[in-house]
């Protein structure tokens, strides 16, 4: 089984969000980036315990983007990749999974591992987008995944439980939390990184269907307002004209 | 890589070029990932489990240092072939500072990587390095050293302990009483060093506990670093093989003292791994606790120390990763000229002893001055065993006694110092000699241009000159009896740390400036030149004191105006530049230079 992971080069979660250019770019300066978490811990990290457990002969990583975050895929080498793919250019969701599609349909992938969304823009579609292209099956949001021979079998949390479904190979999913536990990188894994091979690939026509126009930020959470608990007037006075909900 | 050779000790006589230093900035992409795994080690595995650490829950310690066995940890410095990562000394500096920041555990990791493996490494034959060295970079097998004994800790070659070979010449025996053993709880592999016969110097051994005739008092009861394993170890009547004699006869003695250059500059790393993260404990309880409806980071009291902990840090640091940079250079020059790799390395790291005991003595003092202005910016919380400043200042208090104590490195500088210049391998008599002549002529009123660090350039040239001024007059008016004042010492040692931290700290800002512009290091301008102010005077103090104690009448006069003229200063804002460094700190949240 051969396995491939899209994984995604986001912010550091403690990182300062601003926006440059009028507001239509975000700023990437002072920023570190990282490999997007939901990528790292629950889609590679898995797919390396499949190929720990024999089950998996090679896992590939795939990444659209720019050189500036090869960082990134040598992190994922360092946590025990194979290999790796660059697809050299920067789009929205379509054009990601477009890419990554066209490039996994020359190379033949039995299972497709994405994160269930990135950290910095949460848009949880490349996965789906992807079993689109290549008219393969897909789950989302699988909290556990055992494959036996071309038989996948899957977790999904529901309301109120959870469920266990059963989809053929070759297959799509998007991983999210209870798939695997995350990793530490080894130092091993770390000095072998660099030697991994990483293959650039010029990447196709760009059909981004979506422009940003604007970024805002949030206000944020306003400070705390304490009220005596005597003093359920002055409560009820602000819940109507601060907070205007009732 | 210095494209000109650096000597140790040769900073007092010698001006450092910026681009020859290493500087934290220039982390490569691999190295920085491996201390992200050691700062998610400890951050996963160690801090969470704080307290069970300290109350030495059983087995706990042996597992951590498994778990960080797997990751690889415990095996940075050891080569590929031996089971470990190959890497180079500097990049084991930046691991080790890391994993510094673990409190009990870094104790037992650093005693198991460093005293515990590095003896066997460096001086073990093929045998035993095939036979010990893989099982301890895995964790598989802990290791202790037993140098220290009740009645010989400082004085460590008065050892009474003994080696006596049995009547078949096949094994040692081993009878005698060691203390202060870090990890000598759970350890497998203990190198421990003994007398044979009537030698005059001690040996080294590894011993298996396999061996039996090992017992072991209960743990010690600490002030601090109370999870970390510390026990007194009994020999008697052990049987040691005598293939386990590590080195030759006699060579303990030197196998302790390198081992300790080693660990002194370690300590120095692992000591602003701490201080890093206990700086930013406090900058971010700074920026919570209010006071009088403000954060208490507003005010001018509590950001002086904000400041003050990050300036230190930051001069520490730079202090300590050119020197392991200068260690590295000086080890790869001596494989080239044909030594053997782990000869070299010792001997590279011999050659700078001067610095490795200067680092100690800076490093740990910057981490209990951090630990000290915690404790007081967390007010009555710092004195809360809740919050976290009370182990982080109880724990930090050991740095200064164990590796050599602080007073007995600072003997040391000076003594090696000395010692080299004696010998030749240091030119300190010319330099001193110009120093004095300066001294009765025509002072020298020429101001320096004011291209940037010009200035700066000039004060540190004059910190050494201030050196030379009070050493060299110490020399010849105590000669021989100089070894016996202890105080004159401790003075003219403080003026060398004060002059190679200064110094360190003026060329790494300068080869950033070099590298990102003078635009985007304004807060680490503020840090260099605050140290460097208060280097200034404190050099002034310690060599006043130095010289009011050993000269008078005009002579005293005449070197005491020298001694100002080599620490006199243009008014320096300290205030405003310790604004600059805590505003900085204070916005990012965080020890962030």
């Amino acid at each position: 089984m051969k396995i491939l992971v899209p994984i995604s080069n986001v912010p550091d979660t403690t990182s300062k969000i601003s926006f440059a250019n009028n507001d239509t770019e975000f700023n990437k300066s002072g920023i570190t980036f990282i490999l997007n978490p939901y990528d790292e811990w629950y889609a590679l990290v898995r797919a390396m315990e499949l190929k720990e457990s024999g089950k998996a002969e090679k896992v590939t990583l795939i990444h659209v983007g720019l050189a500036d975050s090869e960082p990134t895929i040598r992190k994922g080498f360092a946590l025990g990749a194979d290999d790796g793919v660059r697809i050299d250019g920067e789009g929205d969701a379509y054009f990601v999974a477009e890419q990554v599609s066209n490039y996994a349909k020359e190379n033949g992938y039995d299972l497709i591992m994405a994160g269930k969304e990135t950290i910095n823009y949460n848009g949880s579609s490349v996965g789906a987008l992807i079993a689109g292209f290549l008219d393969y099956p897909f789950v989302s949001l699988a909290t556990k995944l055992d494959v036996e021979g071309t038989t996948a079998t899957l977790e999904q949390d529901i309301d109120g439980g959870t469920q266990i479904v059963e989809a053929q190979l070759p297959l799509v999913i998007s991983c999210a939390k209870g798939m695997a536990e995350q990793r530490i990188p080894n130092m091993k894994g770390i000095m072998a990184a660099r030697t991994k091979p990483l293959t650039i690939v010029a990447a196709g026509q760009n059909n981004n269907f979506t422009n940003v126009k604007s970024f805002a930020l949030s206000a944020g959470r306003t400070t705390c307002k304490m009220i005596d608990e005597n003093n359920m007037d002055e409560l009820v006075q602000l819940l109507h004209t601060e907070a205007k909900v009732i | 890589m210095s494209t000109t050779k650096t000597k140790g000790g040769e900073f007092l006589i010698k001006e450092t070029n910026a681009q020859d230093i290493f500087i934290p900035e220039q982390w490569n992409e691999e190295q920085l990932m491996m201390k992200k795994t050691c700062d998610d080690f400890i951050d996963q595995e160690v801090l969470p489990i704080l307290d069970r650490i300290d109350s030495q829950e059983v087995g706990l310690m042996p597992s951590l240092m498994e778990k960080a066995g797997e990751l690889g940890l415990l095996g940075v410095s050891v080569p590929e072939a031996l089971g470990g990562m190959g890497a180079d000394f500097v990049t084991s500096m930046l691991t080790t500072e890391a994993l510094g920041a673990g409190y009990s555990a870094a104790v037992a990791f650093s005693a198991h990587t460093g005293i515990g493996t590095l003896p066997i490494l460096y001086y073990g034959n093929e045998e035993q390095k095939k036979k010990y060295i893989p099982k301890l970079a895995s964790g598989e097998w802990k290791a202790c050293y037993c140098l220290t004994e009740p009645s010989s800790g400082s004085d460590a070659n008065s050892g009474k302990t003994t080696a006596k070979l049995t009547a078949d010449g096949k094994h040692y025996i081993l009878n005698g009483q060691k203390m202060w053993i870090t990890n000598g709880g759970f350890a497998d592999i203990f190198t421990v060093f003994a007398k044979i016969d009537d030698d005059k110097n001690l040996s080294a051994f590894i011993v298996e506990k396999e061996f039996g005739g090992i017992s072991l008092n209960p743990e010690e009861h600490k002030m601090g670093i109370k999870g970390s394993s510390t026990r007194q170890v009994f020999f008697n009547e052990c049987k040691v093989p005598v293939e386990n004699l590590l080195s030759e006869r006699e060579n303990g003695f030197k196998i302790a003292v390198n081992i300790l250059n080693i660990g002194r500059i370690k300590l120095a790393g692992a000591a602003i791994g701490g201080s890093k993260r206990a700086a930013t404990q406090s900058i971010k309880y700074a920026n919570e606790r209010i006071q009088f409806e403000r954060p208490i980071s507003k005010y001018g009291a509590i950001r002086y120390k904000l400041a003050e902990q990050a300036i230190r840090i930051f001069a520490s640091e730079s202090a300590t990763y050119r020197a392991s940079q200068n260690m590295e250079d000086a080890i790869h020059e001596l494989i080239a000229g044909g030594m053997e790799k782990a000869k070299a390395t010792l001997k590279g790291i011999e050659q700078f002893a001067v610095e490795a005991a200067i680092l100690k003595v800076h490093g740990s003092e910057t981490l209990d001055y951090v630990a000290d202005e915690g404790v007081q910016i967390y007010g009555g919380m710092g004195y809360s065993a809740e919050a976290p400043m009370d182990r982080i200042y109880r724990d930090s208090r050991i740095n200064r006694i164990f590796e050599g104590t602080n007073e007995i490195n600072r003997l040391l500088i000076v003594d090696m110092i000395l010692k080299r210049a004696m010998k030749g391998e240091l030119d300190l008599m010319g330099p001193a000699q110009k120093v004095a002549n300066e001294l009765v002529g025509i002072p020298e009123f020429s101001e320096p241009d004011d291209t940037l660090f010009a200035y700066e350039k000039k004060l540190i040239a004059n910190f050494k000159k201030a050196i030379l001024l009070t050493a060299g007059g110490a020399v010849q008016k105590l000669m021989t009896s100089l070894s016996k004042e202890q105080e004159v010492i401790m003075n003219i040692a403080n003026m060398a740390i004060e002059t190679y931290v200064a110094e360190s700290t003026l060329l790494r800002v300068e080869k950033m400036v070099s590298m990102k512009g003078e635009a985007s290091c304004e807060v680490q301008l503020a840090i260099a030149r605050s140290y460097i102010n208060s280097a200034c005077d404190k050099i002034w103090i310690e060599g006043k004191e130095a010289l009011n104690s050993f000269a008078e009448g005009d002579e005293l006069r005449m070197m005491l105006i020298g001694l100002k003229r080599y620490t006199k200063q243009e008014p320096f804002n300290a205030k405003a530049a310790r604004q600059t460094v805590a505003q900085a700190l204070i916005a990012e949240n965080k020890y962030c230079f």
